[in-house]
């Protein structure tokens, strides 16, 4: 690892994008009806080239698992980088949107929105995408401002404490607004379990973009952040200039666990979990960290998915049952390393 | 000519006032140690100049005033070395003392160029820390730790040095290291040295001129033997000063 210019080699890149292609190709032929790789890729090729195909693969690999995988990937990497970055910027290893109660949040704002019909004309499905991002920066805020005003820092038993009460307090408050729209509640508890089943081409485009942008301008920070790691009174002295990059850093962070909480729900602790298990391979230089939890935060996903589609076939469960129980041991291992090591 | 100037400078956080009407000033080629006892407001004073707490009156830097500058170029210009460093992750000692570059780099995704790596390489070989470059910050001691941070303000290459007791944490070998490193950093023309001290002896032994401080207000300027004397340090401390070092000295005899 060239560790000195902090930045990813290009075999790097290519060992992630291999093994990430890998995974996806596993994902997509593996499933309640097995269908060879053979298979798979055919329909895969036919889909693009547009050629007509007859037989049962074509319409469940292109039409069901090609689009639910892709938003399963890009869903991962997203939630995954946003991880990054907070634990970056906070100078804690367990910052994370479902540790923090961003997702929870986020997905406040999205039952808010549908609750009441909140949505714009042309558009019905931004409704919920631009609530779900507002209450992610909201709550952002309101948790950062609580922590700050507690102890002045950003110390793992302030975050771990003041998430524990807001998503608390964010449930009851969804059980209240639940109360009130029980003929809504099919779609409002999809936002408390989390699932991408039902993913569309028309989600991966939007997840899609939002991850080139924000993990553009993520990337773009890598520094910064590597900065802010090291402690921020550290990244003022060397000269970055602090309101503005956690500014920029808070926002995209929040576009991204909103855009995926309004399609996916909150799923949990995939922020959590790829970063720490990246940082131990290519170390904690964000030049590399970020990239490497992205491929890292995809893969994990969708092996996440896997596993919730084929552990009980043919019944499914919830993928974000499957992050949180990974989740929750890896939080627990960080937490118990942090107190004994004092690291 | 002034490189840093302070006129009615005062801190307060919440209601506790803890800097009071300060002024002063340092030229080029001067070392002015702050010093005073325990809560004098020293950390203070340097965390206010370098943009970490809001303060009134003015601080100009050459002239200008220092709040008009962007971030990127008043680390520039003023380097500040803090008094406690804790790391979070497992960075190198490389990666600490090269992030020192980043007020002087264009490159957004932080390539280094050959002025970049020059400096961060004779940084850390003042600092004799060649051999722990690619060591984790983690594993330091605190001295280690100390000098990195030190390799990194030095790497950051600034006309003016604000040094928050940079001997904490040292042994004996490295505080004279580290006085005679700064020494020799000073005889570069246009460059000027503020640091906090305790070690009195240290602050005679190298400083130019001296702020004397006490609950938050100046007591004296000027000189460094002048205003480390015996009367002031003994009425500043509640002590006989000089009576206390004589008999430390004569343990030695």
């Amino acid at each position: 690892m060239n560790r000195k210019t902090g930045k990813i080699r290009f075999y790097e890149f290519l060992i992630f994008i291999l093994i990430s292609f890998a995974v996806i190709c596993l994902c997509v032929s593996v499933g309640s009806v097995a269908i060879p790789l053979k298979d798979t890729v055919r329909a895969i090729f036919s889909a693009i080239t547009g050629a007509k195909e007859e037989g049962l693969a074509y319409p469940i690999i292109v039409s069901r698992r090609l689009p639910r995988v892709i938003c399963v990937a890009l869903t991962g990497a997203s939630l995954s980088l946003a991880g990054a970055a907070m634990q970056g910027l906070l100078k804690n290893p367990l910052a994370d949107g479902s540790t923090l109660g961003v997702s929870s949040g986020a997905s406040l704002g999205a039952v808010i929105a549908i609750a009441f019909g909140i949505s714009f004309p042309s558009l019905p499905f931004a409704g919920t995408m631009v609530m779900a991002v507002v209450f992610a920066f909201l709550s952002l805020l309101l948790i950062l401002g609580l922590a700050y005003k507690l102890d002045c820092s950003f110390s793992t038993n302030t975050i771990v404490l003041i998430g524990v009460i807001f998503s608390m307090f964010v449930s009851s408050a969804m059980s209240i607004i639940i109360t009130f729209s029980a003929d809504k509640l099919q779609s409002i508890t999809f936002w408390t379990m989390g699932s991408l089943q039902n993913a569309s081409y028309k989600n991966s485009l939007i997840l899609l973009g939002a991850f080139i942008v924000c993990g553009g301008i993520l990337f773009s920070r890598a520094r910064e952040l590597n900065a802010f790691a090291i402690g921020e009174d550290n990244a003022r002295h060397i000269g970055v200039n602090v309101r503005r990059t956690k500014l920029v850093i808070l926002i995209s962070v929040s576009v991204l666990i909103g855009v995926c909480v309004s399609i996916g729900g909150t799923i949990g602790f995939v922020g959590l979990v790829t970063p720490h298990m990246v940082r131990m391979l290519v170390g904690p230089n964000h030049g590399r960290l970020l990239p490497a939890s992205a491929f890292g935060g995809a893969v994990f996903l969708c092996l996440a998915d896997l596993v919730a589609r084929i552990l009980l076939n043919p019944l499914e469960l919830p993928i974000g049952v499957v992050t949180s129980i990974v989740g929750a041991v890896v939080f627990i291992f960080i937490f118990y390393r942090s107190r004994k090591g004092g690291r | 000519m002034s490189v840093l100037e302070v006129k009615a400078l005062s801190v307060s956080i919440g209601r506790a006032e803890l800097v009071k009407d300060l002024s002063f000033s340092v030229n080029e080629g001067q070392w002015l140690m702050i010093c005073g006892p325990n809560g004098a407001g020293k950390s203070t004073l340097l965390n206010a100049i370098t943009g970490g707490y809001a303060y009134s009156g003015t601080v100009l830097y050459k002239g200008e005033s220092l709040k008009k500058l962007s971030p990127k170029k008043r680390a520039a210009e003023l380097g500040i070395l803090a008094q406690n460093h804790y790391v979070g992750y497992e960075f190198t000692v490389e990666e600490v003392v090269a992030l020192g570059r980043y007020a002087h780099s264009k490159n957004v995704l932080g390539g280094m160029s050959d002025e970049d790596e020059r400096h961060i390489n004779e940084a850390l070989s003042l600092t004799g820390l060649n051999e722990l470059r690619n060591h984790s910050v983690l594993t330091l001691s605190g001295g280690e730790l100390q000098r990195t941070f030190l390799a990194q303000v030095i790497a950051q290459n600034p006309k003016l040095l604000l040094l928050d007791e940079p001997t904490n944490h040292l042994d004996l070998i490295y505080q004279k290291q580290v006085f005679e490193l700064i020494e020799k950093w000073l005889e570069v023309p246009g460059r000027a040295v503020i640091s906090v001290v305790h070690d009195l002896s240290l602050a005679r032994a190298f400083g130019t001129d001296a702020l004397l401080m006490d609950k938050g207000r100046l007591l004296s300027s000027g000189d460094v033997k002048k205003v480390l004397s015996p009367e002031n340090l003994n009425s500043v401390y509640g002590m006989d000063v000089g009576k206390w070092m004589r008999t430390m000295l004569s343990q030695w005899t």
